[in-house]
């Protein structure tokens, strides 16, 4: 679309990428305030209150209470620096997953190309919350078994990128040259190759975020996940389940809307981080 | 430019070669493309049954302890390798997976703990309650994504492009399970239009079940996938909408006068709605994990209520059926999402001669 003339006159006070910058800095200031609150904020704030039961929000108990008189905002809190660091975790895993298989895929030949694609296909042919089910299951469920899961659930779309980025990159003169010369593989995929798809793993890490935080969330609720001692909000939600026919709406409704701010946040940081970075897509 | 004349040649040298010559390729090519899936969903599938099978052989789950329940107390040792025996649980790990496997080729799933009954006879009983949830809300996020996303790319850059979109990236980081307690909120419980939950009336004879019942009772859990589902196909579709709307035809087209709603029905219309309906079907996966957890939400008796029951419960053999089931599920979803663009795009149809319309827009 063609911009109008008084848009061109205008010459606002922050460019877009400016604007993206300060967007992201504030998100992560925001997340960063979420994990340091969950840390430090007051243990007995949830200890069990028996005379301020079911209290609906107010200026002293801003998400309300619960039946046995624990702060709703402090569990909130608390699960969401939980979800975060679970979040955390999964994602690295899987984009280390995904970062080794992708430049193995597309650098060690046909043969392990043709495997790789196929454990991809593998793993993207099960429904993810049955596979994440099927390991929660396995490992008996708990925090590791959940982590594992997330980790090995989430890569197989980014590998694909990965594959595809070091397929393009390969075929680069500079490194058409560097064989030539005589470099080793591995040397030519550490110099060569990672510090060109490093952008990308970045983006992609940032982009699975949302879906482990989500998928966690998913398996804590289903009762597969986190144990019920955790503040975390997939508990705080399927505990909620059996209050809210009473109309206490405040203990599903306040959790949920925060993890799914926090959501927000990371794809949006994860979306402005692709824009910024990667040049095809520099005109949006 | 060039490219385009040789096309255009290669597209008249098709038809000259006659459309009954180009009818019988295609089945051909058909055929071996159904061949190739078939095998590569094999090797798959035994991968999957394999892979499934050693983890919940691993799993600190005791098989001879979970069938045995209450009663440990009154099961002395002998008796417990009396029942290992009679399962083969004595027996190396590979001859386990080859019974196991020869049982499932047979078509024997093995029987529930949790129900004490075959697993096939209720997988395809819960599957039934499912696939009307699925349906509905697969239907429903379809038609109102691709409207969504049709009106977002021909209003682009106005205020209710910017709605949608907003709308549609919000909708992707909502956790299914939270909406699902929202819906229930302010239907069943503010406005008590609709019953709480489970998938019939409770405390009624399982006959005197109306259809109207069900109906009632899926209404909700459907409305939740619905709201949902409708993100992913709307951006899709608002995205090859744009596409569209910058080719030359119908920069052409627009020359010509043409505008609005008689433009999309005439140029965008047949372009953008087979990517929609791959989308759609290709979408079986995340269906599927979204029906696990509105089933869980609204208490509905169907396919994904049962795998949570199964995993919570340790009920291996259910476990197992539904993951082989539920990949045959997202198998077909794929493989019905391929064939349409083998048959339904004439673009794909003649193979190389078409390859690059296709390749175009990548």
């Amino acid at each position: 679309m063609l911009s109008t003339p008084e848009e061109k006159n205008k010459q606002p006070l922050l460019n877009q990428r400016r604007r993206m910058l300060l967007t992201i800095v504030i998100a992560l200031l925001f997340l960063l305030s979420v994990v340091l609150g969950g840390l430090f904020l007051d243990e007995g704030r949830i200890a069990t209150n028996l005379n301020e039961r079911n209290v609906p929000p107010s200026f002293d108990h801003l998400f309300g209470t619960d039946w046995l008189g624990r702060d709703m905002f402090t569990r909130t809190i608390m699960g969401l620096s939980l979800s975060i660091g679970v979040g955390l975790l999964g994602a690295t895993g899987s984009a280390l997953i995904a970062l080794v298989l992708g430049m193995t895929a597309a650098s060690m030949g046909r043969v392990a190309d043709r495997v790789i694609s196929w454990i991809i296909d593998l793993f993207l042919s099960v429904p993810h919350l049955v596979t994440l089910i099927l390991i929660a299951f396995t490992l008996g469920g708990g925090f590791k078994g959940i982590v594992i899961g997330l980790m090995l659930t989430h890569w197989p779309s980014l590998a694909r990128v990965v594959r595809a980025e070091v397929l393009q990159v390969r075929s680069a003169e500079y490194v058409q040259m560097s064989k030539q010369m005589g470099k080793p593989r591995w040397w030519i995929a550490l110099h060569h190759i990672l510090p060109h798809i490093s952008p990308q793993i970045l983006i992609g890490f940032m982009l699975l975020f949302p879906h482990v935080i989500l998928h966690e969330a998913a398996v804590t609720f289903l009762g597969l996940g986190l144990s019920p001692h955790e503040p975390a909000i997939g508990i705080i939600l399927s505990e909620s389940m059996k209050y809210l026919s009473s109309g206490m709406w405040w203990l599903a409704f306040f959790p949920g809307l925060c993890l799914l701010i926090v959501v927000r946040t990371f794809d949006q940081i994860g979306e402005y981080l692709r824009t910024l970075i990667d040049p095809t897509r520099a005109h949006e | 430019m060039s490219t385009v004349m040789a096309g255009r040649q290669q597209i008249i040298s098709l038809i000259g070669n006659g459309v009954t010559k180009g009818v019988f390729k295609m089945i051909k090519k058909l055929g071996f493309f159904l061949l190739m899936k078939g095998i590569r969903m094999a090797t798959l599938l035994v991968a999957i049954c394999f892979i499934s099978f050693l983890l919940i052989k691993n799993s600190p789950i005791d098989p001879i302890q979970a069938y045995i329940g209450a009663d440990m107390l009154n099961v002395g040792p002998e008796q417990r390798a009396k029942i290992a025996a009679y399962w083969g649980l004595d027996q190396p790990v590979g001859v386990q997976f080859l019974n196991w496997g020869s049982a499932i080729l047979s078509g024997d799933l093995g029987t529930s703990m949790i129900y004490r009954r075959p697993v096939a006879d209720i997988i395809g009983e819960r599957f039934v309650n499912s696939l009307a949830l699925m349906l509905t809300a697969w239907a429903l996020s379809g038609i109102i994504g691709f409207i969504l996303g049709v009106v977002a790319a021909m209003k682009k850059g106005t205020w209710i492009d910017r709605i949608i979109k907003g709308y549609c990236y919000t909708l992707a980081s909502t956790p299914t399970f939270w909406m699902g307690l929202l819906v229930l909120i302010v239907f069943a419980v503010w406005l008590k239009w609709f019953p709480v939950g489970m998938g019939v009336p409770a405390g009624v004879l399982a006959e005197d079940v109306t259809l109207l019942d069900r109906i009632k009772h899926l209404i909700l859990p459907a409305i939740t996938l619905s709201i949902l589902g409708v993100a992913n196909v709307a951006l899709h579709t608002r995205q090859k909408m744009i596409d569209v709307l910058q080719s030359e035809y119908v920069l052409f087209a627009r020359a010509r006068g043409e505008r609005g709603f008689v433009l999309f029905w005439r140029h965008g219309l047949r372009n953008v709605a087979l990517p929609a309906i791959t989308l759609q079907f290709a979408a079986f996966s995340e269906l599927f994990g979204g029906a696990v957890l509105a089933e869980q939400v609204f208490s509905y008796p169907g396919l994904g209520q049962a795998t949570v029951e199964a995993g919570v419960r340790g009920d291996v053999p259910l476990l197992l059926g539904i993951v082989i089931f539920s990949t045959l599920f997202v198998f077909i979803g794929n493989l019905i999402a391929d064939l349409i663009y083998k048959v339904l795009d004439p673009r794909m149809r003649g193979g190389e001669h078409y390859a690059f319309y296709s390749r175009r827009k990548k």
